[in-house]
């Protein structure tokens, strides 16, 4: 395991797409290790009742989520130096089958001392619910 | 609205954060993220790093608790039940290693009212044990108000 030479890569390289799922018990996974135990994550009635369609997913669990695609690129997670997004809309989580989270990126920038700029596009039944998702990588 | 006075507040943080391996495997579990720097010391190692490294958004797990305990200065007034997280976003010095302890600082950055909404950006910032500036936290939250 290294971290992904600078030398390697060229603007507009593309990553994935890859597929991640979501369900609910990710979700109480996710509250119990992160320590965000709001109930719109976990408790279908109390999600309709503050006018959501359903539970919906943790935006951190959603970005962490991201994070792997980052980080599997870079081969050394400690590649990442800046990482930022927009929770632009909530994923919601039916009871049932997994729901789908679609993860691309592309090497959008080579920047001075080895750094690289990655822009990610994450969606999920079509719907856009990251924005501006963006993340320098610092490589060897 | 929130009062645009609090900007600049800086709130220390609850003390010193030990970052356990435990924690952190237990968060990549969470995250389904079995990249080997976060589960075995040697693949860290191997890396360049003393112990086994936090994910990039690990960090999450100490600001949620240090900035909710900033917010809930009642003089300050933020409506839980209404709030949203709007945008995040990290910068690191380094990762965060196991083992070693952080402390957190909070400060709230910016409070802006747009159409009947607050948005309170809130930056926390993590420390090591010789007060190194290890990483920061931005959190944007917004508090939607009573119409919307």
């Amino acid at each position: 395991m290294s971290r992904r030479a600078f030398d390697s890569i060229s603007v507009g390289e593309g990553i994935g797409p890859v597929w991640y799922p979501v369900n609910r018990e990710m979700l109480i996974a996710y509250a119990n290790a992160s320590g965000d135990q709001n109930p719109i994550h976990q408790d279908e009635a109390f999600a309709k009742s503050v006018g959501l369609p359903d539970l919906i997913a943790h935006g951190m669990f959603t970005m962490a989520q991201a994070s792997r695609v980052l980080t599997d690129f870079a081969g050394d997670p400690g590649a990442i130096i800046e990482f930022g997004t927009r929770f632009t809309k909530p994923v919601v989580v039916p009871v049932g089958p997994d729901v789908m989270l679609e993860i691309s990126g592309v090497v959008a920038e080579k920047l001075a001392n080895q750094r690289i700029r990655i822009d990610l596009q994450v969606t999920c039944g079509g719907v856009k619910v990251l924005g501006m998702t963006r993340a320098i990588l610092a490589l060897a | 609205m929130l009062s645009p006075d609090f900007v600049g507040r800086v709130y220390p943080g609850v003390g010193a954060h030990e970052i356990r391996a435990s924690a952190i495997a237990a968060f990549a579990d969470a995250i389904n993220d079995d990249h080997p720097a976060y589960h075995d010391a040697n693949a860290a190692r191997s890396l360049g790093y003393l112990d086994v490294i936090a994910p990039p958004t690990y960090l999450v797990t100490i600001a949620l608790s240090e900035s909710e305990r900033a917010l809930a200065d009642p003089a300050f007034g933020l409506n839980w039940s209404r709030v949203v997280h709007g945008d995040q976003r990290f910068k690191f010095n380094r990762p965060v290693v196991a083992g070693e302890v952080l402390t957190c600082e909070t400060v709230i950055e910016a409070i802006k009212s747009v159409a009947g909404n607050d948005f309170v950006t809130t930056r926390a910032d993590f420390m090591d044990d010789e007060r190194t500036l290890v990483a920061s936290a931005w959190s944007m939250l917004v508090v939607r108000g009573p119409d919307s």
